[in-house]
């Protein structure tokens, strides 16, 4: 990691400004591709954008009793069962990177326990009305 | 297969989502900018980036690299129950170019935000947002103690066409970052008019 301070530093060095990383602070005790058993794409054919809202199917509705599903999996489906998340905000909310999060939800698509919102077809913009409407919205707040 | 929609449930709102990008130089005030409007307090997001990962296109600067950890801070703006604004601020290091063109693909504008001490901070984020034709406003964060220049002298330091718009703000007040959205939407909304109506120009 780039913001791993004194990596060269003996552990009985002590040195005046030596501490040890303990809990959330010493990163992950699974490596975050261990999530994915090492896969880094999604099976889906769409690359999922970071604003992507996952929304979970009524199939969905007990995830927890899908043996197949890892911790990770569930907590993403109960995550989007109260309102739809994008795929940036399950990064954050699971502390996960955007790329796992990716390889998690194209697993719950495939098993048809989600579907992914596509937010503006790539490289078009944003229709005018729609504009517009930003525009209303954001002098309205 | 398909599965018939559960009645049992309020089905959920499906809203669209929109993303502008905040740019500009390290420590310019992204992320005050974006908390100053978000509902949600500033996220953080991390992507690792690693050699399979990468898309094959864009090597710029990290041909040498095989795995980088780059992280994004962003917020949300609910418009309307089914209108959502993400604001993404991007990461601020010239390395982490590779990325932008994930985060601005499908972006519908992008603030530049700038310090008038170091301006040349900007010149990186107004020269992408100029080649791929992302409409941009530039605003000028008024940092306390901060020498104040008129808008038109920033606006030849920074060599900006006619038509972008130049503000001056503080990125961590709420009206005067809702003003730099407008105005960044409105120079979209003109943008996207002119290629309906196809012109010579």
């Amino acid at each position: 990691m780039s913001d791993a301070a004194e990596p060269n530093q003996a552990t009985e060095g002590r040195a005046p400004g030596h501490h040890h990383w303990f809990d959330a602070d010493a990163g992950p005790v699974v490596r975050p591709y261990a999530m994915t058993r090492g896969r880094t794409s999604a099976a889906t054919r769409h690359r999922l954008d970071l604003i992507a809202l996952v929304v979970p199917e009524p199939a969905a509705d007990d995830p927890g009793r899908d043996q197949t599903l890892s911790p990770e999996h569930v907590e993403i489906v109960e995550r989007c069962s109260e309102q739809p998340q994008s795929i940036a905000e399950l990064a954050a909310g699971l502390d996960l990177p955007v790329g796992v999060v990716r390889v998690l939800v194209g697993d719950l698509v495939e098993d048809e326990l989600v579907h992914v919102t596509r937010p503006v077809p790539p490289a078009e913009l944003p229709d005018v009305s729609i504009l517009r409407e930003v525009i209303n919205g954001l002098r309205a707040l | 297969m398909a599965f018939g929609r559960s009645s049992r449930k309020k089905p959920l709102v499906e809203p669209v989502t929109l993303k502008i990008l905040v740019a500009g130089g390290f420590g310019v005030g992204k992320t005050t900018l974006v908390g100053a409007v978000s509902e949600i307090r500033p996220l953080r997001t991390e992507e690792v980036l690693s050699e399979a990962g990468r898309p094959v296109d864009d090597l710029h600067g990290v041909e040498n690299k095989t795995t980088t950890t780059v992280a994004m801070d962003f917020g949300r703006i609910t418009l309307r129950e089914d209108l959502v604004l993400y604001l993404f601020g991007t990461p601020g290091q010239d390395r982490f170019w590779f990325l932008w063109d994930e985060l601005a693909q499908g972006a519908l504008g992008a603030i530049v935000l700038a310090d008038t001490r170091r301006l040349e901070d900007s010149f990186a984020a107004i020269d992408y947002f100029e080649r791929r034709g992302i409409p941009f406003t530039v605003a000028v964060n008024c940092f306390e103690g901060a020498r104040r220049f008129p808008a038109e002298s920033v606006r030849g330091a920074l060599d900006l066409d006619p038509e972008v718009e130049l503000l001056m703000c503080d990125a961590r007040d709420r009206e005067s970052v809702k003003n730099v959205l407008v105005a960044v939407v409105q120079h979209a909304l003109v943008l996207a008019d002119r290629s309906h109506a196809p012109a010579t120009t």
